[in-house]
């Protein structure tokens, strides 16, 4: 029965969350505010994640190249579909959870624990709205931009690691990279994300703007907003390969 | 002025507000007093809409807040400030944005109208110099100053008050508790205090309700508190030695 109370509650809270805005111009400075503390702030992490990720999917694919027919180009090609469809979104968007999502849960609900929202709706706005409604928009907005720049800079760790351990030539791996390009999973990634930025974003501010108690209860509230946004993450990956693939 | 009738409240099956009614004059410093627990900011919360109460009537001016719609009751909250009990203020904003945020919110003045009455604000709690700091960076009476600041800046018809004594030390408590008097008289606003801190009660008290266990146990104001026959009163105010010699004296005299 908790699911269903919990799901009817988030429900509840996005209908008071996508309602009219109290002062447009405000929403829009606070929506600017969140694009640099969610997603501008995200990059370094994001780079560094990307290259990471890149390497180790370019040392694998060459490991488990062991058939000698197998041009070496593959490698490159395998590192660019694997981040394109899967490591460059999902993988990213379960890393994201925990660094935006919890980032989101705590400082909504301390405001909570410390009757700011209190105070917020005791001035007549609506706090949902004015809270979540610009991190959303953030999030979503982002999400897609850092999906390409994690694709961007996985293909570039592939392309130091490859050669650097003699498994690829540069030339070869940009080949691979090129080679059978199908611009479609771009766009399925891309809708994928968008999906992505609105869970991390509804899911995490959700559990912290329900937070009840204190800094204990805020504490629990973050882990449980990452540990349902990735399960929530993974449910939609699912769906949305089975549906768009 | 607001009045409260028949008021019923409960948390699952636990009642928590038991038949509450009173009237709470304009231009007066009213108190709801009572032990810790008793109920005092469920009361409080439910007057201003925070907690949806079970039964009976809150008037704001004759305006039934109870049966309001929502658009109404944002409407009537403009009219409300409310200073809680640990300040609530925003932490990603300065003391000065913090106190322009109802007006950036709802006002229509121009920017420099703006400026003008957050620094008359400023000036009523005598905190003008520490306009450009953030609420970490202020001490506790600050940070109530500020809050009170920020609940008067759009010029509310009512200021609720929860506990605005916590946590300060006695000479900063009488500050607190002469300026919300003093702003209460010359604006002439309902105010409702929260408290249990009895030099308040005894400086401020213009018109006092008591509530014991979520039931409402006597009403007067800071005179008549010292000749209460009420037990229950008697043993929440006289649980301190000085107010049983003041009482003592008061009777001896």
């Amino acid at each position: 029965m908790n699911i269903f109370n919990q799901t009817g509650k988030y429900f509840a809270l996005l209908l008071k969350v996508f309602s009219k805005p109290e002062r447009h111009s405000l929403y829009v400075k606070q929506t600017f505010n969140e694009i640099e503390n969610l997603g501008v702030n995200s990059v370094g992490i994001v780079t560094v994640i990307s290259i990471f990720m890149g390497g180790i999917i370019t040392l694998q694919v060459a490991y488990n190249m062991t058939n000698p027919l197998l041009p070496t180009y593959l490698i490159g090609l395998g590192n660019r579909d694997t981040l394109i469809l899967e490591f460059s979104s999902t993988i990213l968007a379960l890393i994201m959870a925990g660094k935006i999502g919890s980032n989101i849960t705590s400082e909504i609900g301390s405001m909570k624990v410390t009757e700011q929202i209190d105070s917020l709706e005791i001035m007549g706005v609506n706090s949902a709205s004015y809270l979540i409604l610009p991190k959303i928009i953030a999030v979503v907005m982002m999400f897609p931009l850092l999906y390409i720049l994690s694709v961007f800079f996985g293909l570039i760790g592939g392309m130091i690691v490859g050669p650097a351990v003699g498994a690829v030539t540069v030339t070869d791996y940009l080949n691979g990279v090129q080679y059978l390009f199908n611009p479609y999973y771009i766009t399925f990634s891309l809708i994928k994300c968008l999906v992505f930025g609105f869970l991390i974003a509804s899911i995490s501010a959700f559990f912290g703007y329900t937070v009840e108690g204190g800094a204990f209860d805020v504490g629990s509230a973050s882990t449980r907003a990452v540990v349902n946004t990735n399960i929530m993450i993974l449910v939609w990956d699912l769906i949305l390969t089975q549906l768009l693939l | 002025m607001i009045e409260i009738k028949n008021l019923y409240k409960s948390f699952e099956q636990k009642e928590v507000l038991k038949n509450i009614s009173k009237v709470f004059n304009k231009g007066e410093t009213n108190l709801i007093i009572g032990r810790s627990g008793s109920g005092k900011t469920v009361l409080l919360k439910s007057i201003v809409g925070l907690h949806e109460i079970d039964r009976g009537q809150i008037l704001y001016d004759n305006r039934d807040f109870t049966s309001m719609s929502t658009k109404l009751r944002k409407k009537l909250r403009r009219e409300m400030g409310m200073v809680f009990q640990g300040g609530a203020l925003f932490d990603s904003l300065t003391v000065e944005e913090n106190i322009r945020f109802p007006l950036d919110m709802f006002s229509v003045l121009t920017p420099s109208e703006k400026q003008k009455q957050v620094d008359f604000c400023l000036e009523r709690v005598n905190i003008a110099d520490a306009n450009k700091l953030s609420p970490s960076e202020i001490s506790g009476g600050m940070k109530k100053r500020v809050a009170i600041a920020r609940a008067i800046v759009m010029n509310p018809k009512y200021l609720f008050c929860d506990e605005p004594n916590s946590g300060l030390d006695p000479e900063t408590s009488l500050v607190i508790d002469e300026l919300i008097h003093s702003i209460t008289v010359d604006l002439q606003i309902t105010t409702i205090i929260n408290t249990h801190d009895m030099n308040s009660v005894m400086e401020i008290g213009d018109n006092i309700l008591f509530i014991s266990d979520g039931e409402m146990c006597w009403e007067g104001n800071r005179k008549d508190i010292l000749h209460t026959e009420n037990q229950k009163l008697q043993e929440f105010v006289f649980a301190n030695k000085q107010y049983q010699r003041i009482r003592d004296d008061k009777i001896n005299q």
